[in-house]
């Protein structure tokens, strides 16, 4: 049973002159408690449209949507109270890029305001605020402005807020993006610890592959208002089927970057780029000797990079291959035989065509 | 002291303190008709300001009815010169205070004449809350209530005490006019005693006398918006 289910939403936006703008398009998703969903694509995607449906900040106009077993909206009519909805968005956490927090009242103030309908007794309210922020390491902040914390402290009381009414789901919306890279690590950190302790689940937008390799147990790629791949984060990252989700993968964008600064000549018919990207354990023989003894090709490396991927670590290659089409075709079979996913690219970096 | 003031502002003096002309009596209608003007057009303008915020397009309670009608009436109400409101809501004064003249009838066209100013004002300042609070609220799952006076009213309040200052300051102009129905008032010892008998020096100290108010509202108004602001700095 799954705990956010999302049937062939769409969101389009009515535009004064001509057609109306899909921001989300047919997209179906399903998912399971104690996941963390990772939802990726570079920005205009639709990703936040998208998800602000689960909540429905934003209405969308066709598809349906079931959130923990109760219907929100089904064949684009809501069909649930708005003080309905009122109370099953305290079921559902949000956090922004922006944080997002009360300026104008203190760090515990705005915890707070979260637990405002509980009727709670001032001391019980305090009480719980505190609880809150030393969940996330910040009870000695209680009483200063948001304005005196960095972004990554900001972000988490907004963490602290969102976590307020114990809800099951917890929304992250571009939380990573505004943060430098340490706090950026400490917040996932946090998302994922929240995630093992409460069996909470977390859906992450983002634009950076980097947040939801880290974390993301299942990962749904996205582009022009389309889900165009989904599935577990290994499926995804080990055998990407989509030309984006190729290039997302295996720390790709740097690869890509890395050719780019490279600069190479345009390919000759008797050289070949290969983006190569494997599960360390899984590959025990060296790739590029084997490719050499067996079947006599040069092949040098032009970018390399181990990394975790959900804590297994996994390798991505980047070589050029000299030899005459004939071992070209060879040296693909052989790769295809390894544990190895293979992309060829040509000189820029983008996906091969012939 | 006396001495110095009688042979270089003979008028002023000669109005004296107290009495129906004085100065102690036009200064406190001046007061009387600004602090009770603000606080009647101040919560109209609020009520105004919050209703047209909420309910416009995209607001947190659209309704097409509620945020027409109120955007109508603020701005047929802004429309009217105040000296022509003065008389034209006339007949209303008579129903509401029982006489259309003196200090207590003015409070009526005064209000009536300051709202929707003041309305425009809050809508402007409520606008400028980040939607992203607003949406954060909605989040939570806060109720609109709390969400018009904890996230609208609260983080915009060091921009309401700014507008406030500001509307009150123009509030003490339109009292000046008020002297037009007998209402009294600083203004009114300016333009009769002094303008209409060719007094200056009665002329000069009044207005003086309402440049130093307004210099207190302004510096009040200031401390408070600086005060309450907790944004980065």
């Amino acid at each position: 049973m799954s705990i956010v289910e999302l049937k062939n939403v769409e969101v389009a936006f009515p535009q004064k002159k001509g057609e109306a703008v899909k921001a989300v398009n047919n997209v179906s998703l399903s998912i399971e408690k104690g996941d963390i969903y990772g939802i990726v694509g570079f920005s205009g995607a639709g990703k936040s449209t998208l998800v602000r449906t689960v909540n429905l900040l934003q209405k969308p106009t066709a598809g349906s949507i079931t959130v923990d077993g109760t219907e929100f909206v089904r064949d684009g009519k809501q069909v649930i109270s708005n003080k309905e909805l009122q109370l099953k968005r305290r079921n559902i956490g949000m956090i922004f890029q922006g944080f997002n927090l009360l300026n104008e009242t203190t760090v515990l103030e705005n915890v707070a305001f979260a637990l405002k309908h509980e009727k709670l007794s001032d001391e019980e309210l305090e009480k719980r605020s505190l609880e809150l922020l030393d969940l996330v390491d910040l009870k000695d902040k209680a009483d200063f402005y948001p304005a005196e914390l960095s972004g990554g402290q900001q972000q988490r009381v907004a963490i602290a807020r969102a976590l307020a009414n114990n809800p099951d789901i917890l929304i992250s919306d571009e939380a990573t993006s505004a943060l430098d890279p340490q706090n950026t690590q400490q917040i996932l950190d946090l998302l994922k610890r929240l995630n093992k302790k409460f069996h909470l689940t977390v859906i992450l937008i983002t634009h950076e592959m980097d947040a939801v390799k880290k974390i993301a147990t299942k990962v749904a790629v996205m582009e022009h208002g389309n889900v165009i791949e989904d599935g577990s984060l290994r499926d995804v990252f080990l055998h990407p089927k989509q030309e984006l989700t190729k290039k997302f993968v295996g720390g790709s964008l740097e690869a890509i970057s890395t050719l780019n600064s490279l600069a190479l000549d345009k390919l000759s018919e008797d050289e070949a780029i290969y983006q190569l990207v494997y599960s360390v354990a899984n590959v025990t023989k060296s790739i590029i000797i084997e490719l050499y003894k067996q079947i006599g090709v040069e092949v040098s490396m032009l970018y390399g990079n181990v990394e975790l991927l959900n804590e297994e670590p996994i390798g991505t290659l980047v070589v050029l291959v000299k030899g005459d089409p004939a071992e070209q075709k060879q040296t693909q079979e052989f790769l295809a035989k390894q544990n190895v996913t293979f992309t060829r690219l040509d000189e820029k970096g983008n996906v091969y065509h012939d | 002291m006396i001495s110095f003031l009688s042979k270089y502002l003979p008028n002023v003096v000669q109005l004296g303190w107290g009495g129906d002309a004085g100065w102690g009596t036009s200064i406190f209608q001046t007061l009387f008709m600004t602090f009770w003007s603000a606080i009647f057009g101040g919560i109209l303008g609020i009520i105004f300001g919050v209703v047209l915020v909420l309910t416009k397009d995209g607001g947190i309670r659209p309704n097409k009815f509620w945020y027409n009608f109120s955007d109508k009436l603020v701005s047929i109400f802004r429309a009217i010169p105040f000296i022509i409101l003065l008389a034209f809501v006339a007949p209303v004064t008579q129903k509401i205070v029982g006489t259309q003249i003196g200090m207590k009838a003015a409070l009526v066209p005064l209000t009536l004449g300051v709202f929707p100013f003041y309305a425009r004002q809050v809508q402007v300042a409520l606008e400028s809350v980040d939607p992203g609070k607003v949406e954060a609220a909605e989040s939570l799952g806060s109720t609109t209530r709390d969400i018009i006076f904890d996230v609208y009213l609260r983080e915009s309040r060091s921009e309401l005490i700014r507008v406030s200052t500001v509307t009150i300051i123009s509030l003490i102009g339109l009292t000046a006019m008020a002297g037009a129905v007998g209402a009294g008032g600083l203004g009114n010892t300016a333009i009769s005693y002094g303008y209409n008998r060719f007094n200056n020096d009665v002329t000069l100290v009044a207005t003086i006398l309402v440049i130093i108010l307004i210099f207190i509202v302004q510096i009040i108004g200031d401390f408070f918006a600086k005060r309450m602001n907790h944004q980065s700095r």
